[in-house]
């Protein structure tokens, strides 16, 4: 059984959503909150727009003039789909973490540092003091410690992996977003980044993508089932996976299709 | 110690950053459109005078004579055009062996060295072509090749007035020889790459067909890449076109015309400006030469566009 | 059983005939190295890099020495000019401008310059520059080889930047990166290994270019360094020496061939395996 914790504050909450690429009505209508400190599962098929859900919430969409979105999306209270929002500095508020491992083309310490730069001036030992928290956080220092000058480029996936989430999580973020962090590694890493994702919760609040049932049975405790850019039910994890009330998210949970 | 708190203390921001750089590259890249634009424009404006006072009958009159301030650009236009089309008759098929030994002959090992040594070919520069083919492949080529070509291809009526004359080794024949082996890495690299596209189902199911190797380049690859082949051809005729030092040590830079046998020296445009612009006296010699290097200028222009606009899906 | 024995001859000449051009290739490149290298290795000697060009007929061996120093100097200084250029515009087309009209047009004239003659490039610094100065000038012929390097190091910036794979960048943004903190110190940094392959191969153009600097370093026998006066420098000089009666000048001529050459391949040759290695 999962611990329900007392105070349920939502940091984000959508209200009346939506987005379109060019002329596809991507997202219809999603209402939904995300609260603080709890991992929250957004699953479906492919194309339903959970990826889409995520990339809005620290308007990556941005990138590409052909992608819009329209509605409100609250984060502490501020609709950051407003075009006067600082997207760098939401960014610095709401961190990502993407499929494949990022790492930039620099040191370990600087990848991390990197970051950091971008929205405090720390002195040499502050930094210090935050790249090692930072990878202590993302289960990463003991490998790590020895050679942080080598280039991040050289470590194994799952190495990489957690290095994209401490260079997330150096920079302080409220919100983590997960868009399918696992899906390129092997089940070992895979392992690792979940019990990672167990215990910054406690710290963070984590939104994951994932195209894998039971990694969102596991690790999360709230869960969003979407199809088609609608989100057709959202609940605690427990009582989507064990009796839904939607036949649909039943059907694509026992897999009868999807 | 830290903790997870997000911190509230941003840094200021630089806002002008972005707007500076943004627009740094942008005059980049402006300037670089620009340098065409001043390109044509000081050529136009320098080839003014020439371009007054002989009009058309410029490109159609074969009197270049300084002394008299008298200047017709047939002979050299004439002789940049025939050394370019020998130059591809000979590159082309060679170019596209090499491409075809490259992709589907050649053991994977020896793909990279035999790929860069051909590539080298190119990087050799221009100058070291003209005083070697000066030197040392002129004299070969007038004492053994220019023999064997008049005896044989010469016999032919009509055509055969190509191969005669004197065998002295320089001349057009001899130039366009030289242009050929230069633009042969450019022809062939573009085909080879070409080639390399080609989806390889494509070529598994002619395969699966029972095709020869040589069945699939010729009746698969080359139908499906021809637009890309076709670009390269143009890549290297632009290249040909264009080409100075080597033509300059090997045309034997007469604007006196003697005749089509490609034996004869002859001129090209770039080799007379390398020749004779430095040492022009008067305003409209000047003149004359700069319209001539307009010419060369607009005709490798179209070409290189046409070879690009070909080549554009390649690069996408 | 005709039909198939004939298409297996077709087959047999069409491959000896790919075989044959392969080795015609390598025939040429072979002759004018081992000329190169038989020619100038005995024209190599001290004197060849601590003494002047010599006078006509002078009938004293003399060297290259102001037109190696003076080569050198107008490729650095050509580089300097061209490159950060380069680079600029190059990230223009692949960052910014990749669906403007300005983008568009501008990597369309720059793969026509890139390929372009380059004794037109002599000609325009010749009339827009050496011809309002009055006089040949070594600043000129600088001009004119910056010129060529930079359609190169735009192609290049552009074409490595490309390569980088949107995820880099969209991991930056990120984290908050601004797209101009972006570009220089991600996207730039990871493709910089390829763009200063590309510089060097730029380089290695413009150091055997000759007919751009015919009308506008021209050359000087002498040693000078001032830039508003001819320069002396290899591809001219050897233009000027070989095409000469003297035989001491035609040993140096072919002693400057071979150092050329030897510096061209050989940036070539390190640039194009480390590429290979590197992307494919």
């Amino acid at each position: 059984m999962k611990e329900q914790k007392t105070t349920l504050e939502p940091v984000i909450i959508a209200k009346n959503l939506d987005f379109y690429y060019g002329n596809i009505h991507a997202l219809k209508n999603i209402n939904l909150e995300i609260y603080n400190r709890h991992v929250t599962a957004f699953i479906g098929p492919s194309g339903c727009g959970k990826s889409t859900l995520l990339r809005t919430m620290n308007r990556m969409y941005n990138l590409y003039p052909e992608q819009r979105a329209s509605g409100m999306l609250l984060l502490d209270g501020e609709n950051v789909l407003e075009s006067g929002v600082d997207v760098n500095v939401l960014r610095a508020k709401v961190g990502m973490v993407f499929q494949k491992p990022t790492p930039f083309p620099m040191s370990i310490y600087e990848n991390i540092a990197f970051g950091v730069r971008l929205h405090e001036r720390l002195s040499k030992q502050q930094m210090n003091e935050r790249v090692e928290w930072a990878l202590l956080q993302a289960a990463l220092w003991e490998e790590t410690k020895d050679k942080l000058n080598q280039s991040g480029m050289n470590l194994s996936g799952g190495q990489q992996q957690r290095l994209c989430i401490a260079r997330a999580i150096a920079v302080k973020p409220k919100v983590l977003l997960l868009d399918e962090p696992t899906s390129a590694l092997d089940p070992i890493s895979t392992m690792h980044i979940e019990e990672l994702i167990a215990e910054l919760k406690t710290e963070f609040t984590i939104v994951i993508v994932t195209h894998n049932m039971q990694q969102a049975a596991r690790i999360s405790d709230y869960t969003a089932y979407m199809y088609m850019g609608e989100l057709i039910e959202f609940g605690l994890t427990d009582q989507i996976f064990i009796e839904p009330r939607e036949k649909q998210t039943m059907d694509y949970i026992t897999g009868r299709f999807g | 110690m830290e903790t997870a708190e997000h911190p509230q203390t941003n840094r200021g921001r630089f806002r002008w950053g972005e707007p500076i750089f943004f627009n740094l590259t942008r005059a980049a890249a402006v300037l670089t459109l620009l340098l065409l634009a001043a390109i044509i424009l000081s050529l136009v404006h320098g080839s003014w005078p020439a371009i007054q006072k002989f009009g058309g009958h410029f490109l159609l009159s074969g009197d270049w004579n300084p002394p008299k301030d008298q200047f017709g650009a047939l002979i050299p236009i004439y002789g940049t055009l025939v050394t370019s089309i020998i130059a591809l008759l000979i590159a082309v098929p060679v170019s596209f062996g090499i491409a075809l030994f490259l992709t589907e002959l050649s053991p994977p090992w020896l793909r990279m060295p035999l790929g860069i040594a051909i590539e080298l070919l190119a990087a050799i520069p221009s100058i070291v072509y003209g005083m070697w083919g000066l030197l040392y492949y002129a004299p070969i080529f007038s004492q053994y090749a220019q023999p064997i070509l008049h005896h044989t291809l010469g016999q032919i009526p009509i055509i055969g007035a190509l191969f005669s004359g004197p065998m002295m080794g320089i001349g057009i024949l001899s130039a366009s020889v030289i242009l050929a082996i230069m633009i042969i890495p450019f022809i062939a690299s573009v085909i080879r790459d070409v080639f390399a596209v080609t989806p390889a189902m494509l070529k598994e199911s002619a395969y699966g067909l029972g095709c020869t190797t040589w069945e699939v380049v010729w009746h698969v690859v080359l139908p499906y890449t021809k637009v890309g082949v076709i670009g390269g051809i143009m890549l290297g005729l632009g290249r040909a076109l264009g080409e100075t030092m080597a033509v300059t040590f090997l045309i034997g830079n007469t604007n006196f015309f003697n005749g089509f046998s490609l034996f004869l020296p002859g001129n090209s445009i770039a080799s007379a400006l390398a020749n004779e612009f430095a040492e022009a006296e008067s305003p409209l010699y000047t003149a004359a030469l700069l319209e001539l290097g307009l010419i060369l200028f607009v005709i490798t222009f179209i070409v290189l566009a046409l070879s690009k606009l070909l080549l554009r899906h390649l690069s996408r | 059983m005709d039909l198939r024995k004939k298409r297996r001859i077709v087959n047999r000449v069409a491959l000896s005939c790919s075989l044959l051009a392969m080795v015609f290739g390598l025939f040429w490149l072979a002759w004018v190295l081992i000329t190169t290298v038989k020619l100038g290795v005995t024209g190599l000697s001290w004197d060849l890099f601590t003494k002047m060009t010599p006078p006509p007929g002078a009938g004293n061996p003399g060297g290259l020495l102001n037109a190696i120093v003076g080569s050198l100097l107008m490729i650095v200084l050509a580089t300097a000019l061209g490159t950060p250029m380069g680079i600029l515009a190059g990230i223009y087309l692949a960052e910014y401008g990749k669906h403007t009209w300005l983008g568009q047009t501008t990597q369309f004239i720059n793969g026509i310059l890139l390929s372009a003659p380059s004794i037109i490039v002599g000609l325009f610094v010749y009339s827009a520059y050496v011809a309002h100065m009055g006089n040949f000038s070594g600043l000129a012929g600088i001009f004119s080889l910056a010129l060529i390097v930079l359609p190169v190091v735009v192609a290049t910036t552009e074409n490595m930047l490309r390569l980088v794979p949107d995820t880099m960048r969209e991991a930056a943004y990120a984290l908050g990166a601004s797209k101009h903190v972006a570009i220089l110190s991600v996207t730039l940094r990871a493709s910089m290994a390829g763009v200063v392959t590309g510089v060097l191969l730029a380089m290695a153009r413009i150091a055997g270019e000759t007919a751009p600097l015919l009308f506008t370093a021209l050359s000087n026998q002498f040693w000078s360094l001032d830039l508003n006066q001819p320069i002396a420098n290899l591809p001219v000089t050897i233009f000027k020496f070989a095409m000469s009666p003297f035989k001491d000048w035609q040993e140096i001529a072919w002693a400057g061939v071979f150092l050329i050459t030897l510096g061209i391949l050989g940036v070539n040759i390190l640039a194009r395996i480390f590429t290979n290695l590197r992307y494919k």
